[in-house]
């Protein structure tokens, strides 16, 4: 089974393990994931910082690229990506002006009508239904499900339900083996676009949710956005700058915990390219 | 109300009615960066009703409007449901187009503009060019030297960037669009 795919940015560099765990598993799965031809750049915070017409224009012209592919559903794992699409999509379908002022820009058609998922819908829809079958090696750890901003708002758009204590990630782990904790910083931002023009902040909001992980006994955090792991990762000096401690919490990817209870190897899940060794041991 | 005046221009472009706020301060209370701002988001909002053109000044010179992560945090909790990050991004471009952002906050800005230089250039986002630039333009030549190396050696970081083949679709987007849009 074929289905769209939006990559973005992050996945071909940065974030390298997201992509290599998400395709590994889909192919477990039996499902291929198709990038959109010759796709471009969402725009991300800096666009809607600096130029509404471009934070608008760039995301929408992988909308419209996916509607010449013939895609009626899209996978978008990167957080930053799915909420910059699914803005534009809604903002789209509310103004029909702008809608006119874009649409002339890509000199493409477009519809505007496509299904976009983020990753945690796409497992839910495509892999959770079959992970009793592809489950080989259980997890057996508590984790602390880390879902940031943008997954669940704006909550009217992004439709979740539960905004403040969202579950989707929860519910995985626990099919997967392993126990996820309660805790209060599921949806704390990590300091997002910060991570190079201020670092300091980055260290202090993300080593507020490491601290609380740590303290409720995570073993490991799990995430579902580049932009988060690459914060609570390779920015963990600054968080133990911040901290004033060592902290050793690896943080993986839900797709990188479900490779791995697949019986998949490390170097398959892209474990190897973390900054923060993952030294995932048995605690119960 | 004074409409040529900055509350005007906010609801007029954003949408956002600012004086239906009642300052319950829930904003505030969940912002994640509220301590390090000078202005914090209720105060903000609370300025924009009040219309004085001195007031609407100091926001657009403020620290806050960018030191806000656009986390939604506020929106999501307003019971007026007011739209603060969309409030934030309009006051973003208007501080830029003015020519008044504030100094602390010029490395923030100099990221986003090198950020869109990458993606103007090659369709996507270079992680290396976009460092290099930021270099280039912030003067923060030294900072985080040994992350890119590190980077590197863990297959994170491109030397060459990738370029999307439909230049000119691309280009078409970027043309007229300054980085500093009052839009």
């Amino acid at each position: 089974m074929k289905l769209g795919f939006y990559p973005g940015c992050s996945l071909t560099g940065s974030s390298r393990e997201y992509n290599e765990s998400l395709l590994a598993i889909s192919k477990a799965a039996g499902i291929e994931l198709v990038e959109i031809s010759d796709w471009n750049c969402c725009g991300a915070t800096a666009a809607h910082n600096l130029n509404k017409e471009l934070s608008v224009s760039l995301p929408a012209r992988n909308l419209a690229l996916a509607e010449l592919d013939e895609m009626s559903e899209l996978v978008v794992p990167c957080a930053a990506c799915y909420n910059r699409l699914v803005m534009t999509q809604h903002e789209l379908n509310e103004d029909s002006a702008l809608r006119k002022v874009i649409v002339e820009k890509l000199q493409m058609p477009l519809k505007n009508d496509i299904q976009i998922l983020n990753v945690l819908q796409f497992l839910e829809k495509y892999i959770v239904p079959r992970l009793d079958e592809l489950i080989k090696a259980p997890l057996t750890y508590d984790v602390a499900c880390y879902y940031g901003c943008l997954l669940v708002r704006p909550q009217k758009v992004m439709q979740a339900e539960r905004f403040e204590d969202p579950m989707t990630m929860d519910v995985i782990m626990q099919k997967l083996g392993a126990k996820a904790l309660d805790w209060p910083f599921k949806t704390e931002c990590c300091g997002a676009g910060f991570s190079v023009s201020k670092t300091e902040i980055v260290g202090e909001l993300s080593g507020k949710i490491v601290r609380n992980a740590v303290g409720r006994g995570a073993k490991a955090i799990v995430v579902a956005c580049p932009m988060c792991h690459s914060n609570l990762d390779m920015r963990r000096p600054a968080i133990e700058s911040y901290l004033q401690r060592k902290v050793d919490i690896p943080v993986i990817y839900i797709t990188q915990a479900i490779a791995l209870a697949m019986g998949l190897s490390p170097q398959q899940a892209g474990i190897q390219r973390h900054f923060v060794p993952v030294n995932l041991t048995v605690n119960r | 109300m004074n409409k040529e005046g900055l509350s005007y221009k906010v609801r007029q472009s954003t949408g956002v009615n600012a004086t239906e706020c009642y300052q319950c301060g829930k904003c505030t209370a969940g912002c994640p960066v509220a301590e390090h701002m000078d202005l914090r988001p209720s105060i903000i909002m609370r300025m924009l009703q009040s219309g004085d053109e001195k007031e609407l000044d100091e926001i657009l010179r403020a620290k806050s409007i960018w030191l806000c992560l656009t986390c939604e945090t506020c929106y999501s909790r307003c019971p007026m449901e007011l739209d603060i990050p969309k409030i934030m991004d309009y006051l973003r471009q208007r501080s830029l187009a003015e020519g008044k952002v504030h100094r602390d906050a010029r490395d923030i800005v100099t990221f986003h503009k090198s950020f869109l230089n990458t993606v103007e250039n090659n369709g996507r986002l270079h992680e290396m060019g976009l460092i290099l630039d930021y270099k280039l333009h912030s003067g923060n030549l030294f900072q985080d030297v040994l992350l890119a190396p590190e980077m590197f050696s863990k297959g994170k970081l491109h030397i060459f960037p990738e370029k999307i083949k439909d230049r000119q679709g691309l280009s078409r987007l970027f043309k007229g669009q300054s980085k500093n849009n009052k839009s």
